[in-house]
């Protein structure tokens, strides 16, 4: 099932890249590698393939830049027919990041950076303030880095070179191919969180291909479930797809804990926050009992001078007169914070709940697990909304 | 499992800190000792080899000097320097220098044409022919185009030339498909044409490789071009000719000394080529 589409707005302006029933048939082969694909990629999104392999996700993206040639269908970059335009020429307007990086072994950092500029036609000095400009960016030292050779790098400092390259001559449209699919952990979360600071600054259109479901979560303003033959079984934003996945193969591929990985892109600002029995400073155990009659509740929260949750106590603990009763209420929310966040910090809490605080740290409310399924579920309503109305309109 | 693994783009953005080293960041930056060693011993070797060489011809000089002061008069115009040894040097030096000229301008360009996905079929006949140069006896090679060409060195150069295309076209091919796919794949990506590909990528990576060739194909020709005097190509084999010959010994090791002298002083050649052509960062 194939659900294309864009929000109204979105329908008005000139899609970036614009593939036609792109497909691809290699000679001599009756079933296509890519099969008739039309997809709109519009300024500035980060649009992911992902899909289990073998899907044809990578030829898709090659077939964007020509590394592959379509064997039907045409590709349109602003509006304008690529498909049979020089395709070197084609790809010196479009950066491209393999997962393999591919860096020049026998130039220097700064010429592997520099080659497309140069193929421009760029003159050395432009070129290598460019250069130097790029480096800066991804977070290597120009001056210890430009003039070495791509052999004293480590693997997530190469692939900020490659980022680098890709970017050398400023192009519009960027191709990543798993660039990341070969780092470690560590390093490869780093490289994604500062691509994504990066990218909020250059708002580059670029095409993603991962097979790592989390990696398309955390990294696509949209994402493209591929099926086999690069068939498209869902394109939606994350959050919907988490939300309402169209079908079993997509809910396969999303894998277990969905929901869970649906909190993300929750805020707690987005909550109706419960009001709370609490306990000033210095508030005796006959105050906290009241307030906890009031509520119904069987913990209150103790604050101290500045209104700042220190403290769980619970209605047993009331009488005690150690100074450190209770439990504490541990890392506090804030209004920005993810519904994930306060997930994980509710089952770390005594009571189960976590307190909300506002900028200054004062006391504000708290989240229960009520209010999460609350939002989950609001969440999930909405996008079978919008896929019913869409499927209305259709 | 912290939340970070999940978060989405807009509160992800900004929770790690900046320019902080990779953990294996300073690990990679130096070579590992096994390698520098090997690389120190051969960079020895490259400032040790002209002393020796030049040790080996100080003996010779003396030995030549004390055969002279023998004052065997057979022995004195068998080995008359500027009549006999120098040209007799002097031609094979060139036998061998030609030779290996038109082994590099022929093989070199071969190797580029076979490697081509176009015409990468037909690689395995063209290979069986250069092996089949190598697998004739020298002497018979050279027999063979005296049959063709007729006497004299241009024959012998012709004959080393197929004798010796072997290791060329091979480690041209070998070097060639040897350069990571992906380097390609990523210059090809960027926007180079095909040509752009070649030049700046595949041969500069292939260098090392289609040099160590180069420099079988050199000691090779030295050797074979010994033999030249075989088919009129003249040459120092002559004198040791002459020393088996007249059965006298001295003549025979001149001659030999010289030619060892030649080949050491070529192989070094090589090797200095080696080092200085290998492009930096390999």
């Amino acid at each position: 099932m194939t659900t294309e589409q864009q929000s109204p707005g979105q329908q008005a302006r000139e899609p970036k890249i614009r593939l036609d029933k792109v497909g691809k048939t290699y000679p001599g082969t009756k079933v296509a590698a890519v099969e008739e694909l039309s997809l709109d990629i519009h300024e500035g999104e980060i649009l992911v393939l992902v899909g289990p392999s073998g899907c044809g996700k990578s030829t898709t993206l090659r077939l964007i830049n020509r590394m592959i040639e379509p064997s039907g269908g045409r590709i349109l970059l602003d509006g304008e027919d690529v498909t049979k335009v020089n395709p070197d020429k084609l790809r010196r307007r479009i950066g491209y990041v393999i997962q393999q990086i591919g860096l020049f072994p026998h130039q220097t950092i700064a010429q592997n950076i520099e080659t497309v500029p140069r193929m421009l036609g760029w003159d050395k000095q432009k070129a290598k303030a460019r250069s130097e400009e790029l480096l800066g960016m991804v977070g290597l030292d120009p001056e210890r880095y430009r003039d070495s050779y791509p052999k004293a790098l480590s693997g997530g400092q190469a692939q900020r070179v490659g980022v680098a390259r890709a970017l050398g001559a400023d192009p519009d449209i960027m191709l990543m191919d798993e660039p990341f699919g070969a780092i470690d952990p560590i390093t490869r979360e780093r490289l994604q969180n500062e691509f994504l600071r990066l990218q909020g600054e250059l708002r580059k259109t670029i095409v993603f291909v991962t097979h790592d479901i989390d990696e398309a979560i955390k990294m696509g303003d949209k994402i493209a479930i591929l099926g086999e033959r690069s068939t498209i079984r869902q394109i939606d934003t994350p959050e919907r797809i988490l939300a309402y996945p169209v079908d079993d193969f997509v809910d396969d591929f999303i894998g277990t804990g969905s929901t869970i990985k649906g909190l993300n892109f929750l805020k707690v600002s987005s909550l109706a926050l419960t009001d709370y029995p609490t306990l000033e400073p210095g508030g005796t155990a006959e105050a906290g009992r009241a307030a906890l009659q009031d509520t119904g509740r069987e913990w209150l929260v103790q604050l101290d001078e500045n209104r700042t949750p220190v403290r769980w106590i619970h209605a047993d603990g009331l009488d005690s007169a150690d100074h450190e009763r209770g439990e504490p209420v541990g890392d506090l929310l804030h209004s920005q914070d993810t519904l994930f966040h306060a997930l994980e910090l509710m089952v770390q809490s005594a009571s189960g709940e976590t307190c909300v605080v506002d900028d200054a740290g004062a006391f504000v409310g708290v989240v229960r697990m009520a209010d999460l399924a609350k939002a989950i579920r609001r969440a999930q309503y909405e996008a079978r909304m919008h896929y019913e109305q869409m499927e209305r309109q259709s | 499992m912290s939340d970070a693994a999940y978060g989405p783009a807009m509160n992800r953005v900004d929770t790690q800190p900046e320019a902080v080293p990779e953990p294996d960041a300073t690990a990679t930056s130096s070579a590992p000792p096994a390698t520098r060693r090997a690389r120190a011993i051969r960079t020895a070797g490259l400032w040790l080899a002209p002393v020796m060489i030049g040790l080996l011809a100080l003996l010779f000089f003396f030995y030549y000097r004390g055969l002279q002061a023998d004052g065997n008069s057979t022995v004195i115009s068998a080995l008359d320097w500027g009549d006999k040894l120098l040209p007799q040097t002097i031609r094979i030096v060139y036998i061998a220098f030609w030779s290996t000229v038109i082994v590099i301008l022929v093989a070199v360009p071969l190797g580029i044409v076979l490697t081509r996905p176009a015409v990468r079929r037909i690689s395995p006949f063209v290979l069986a022919v250069a092996n089949s140069g190598q697998a004739l006896p020298a002497y018979g090679l050279l027999v063979i185009f005296l049959g063709i060409m007729g006497q004299g060195r241009f024959t012998v150069i012709v004959a080393l030339s197929l004798y010796a295309l072997l290791p060329v076209l091979r480690n041209t091919m070998v070097g060639l498909d040897g350069v990571d796919r992906s380097v390609i794949e990523a210059g090809r990506g960027m926007g180079m044409t095909k040509m752009q590909a070649l030049t700046r990528i595949e041969l500069p990576l292939a260098v090392p490789i289609v040099i160590a060739g180069v420099r079988t194909a050199l000691t090779l020709n030295i050797g074979m071009a010994t033999l030249a005097f075989l088919i009129g190509g003249g040459g120092l084999g002559i004198t040791i000719q002459t020393g088996l010959k007249l059965n006298q010994d001295p003549i025979l090791i001149v001659g030999a000394w010289l030619v060892a002298l030649v080949a050491l002083s070529f192989d070094w050649l090589g090797a200095v080529a080696e080092r200085v052509l290998k492009p930096r960062g390999l």
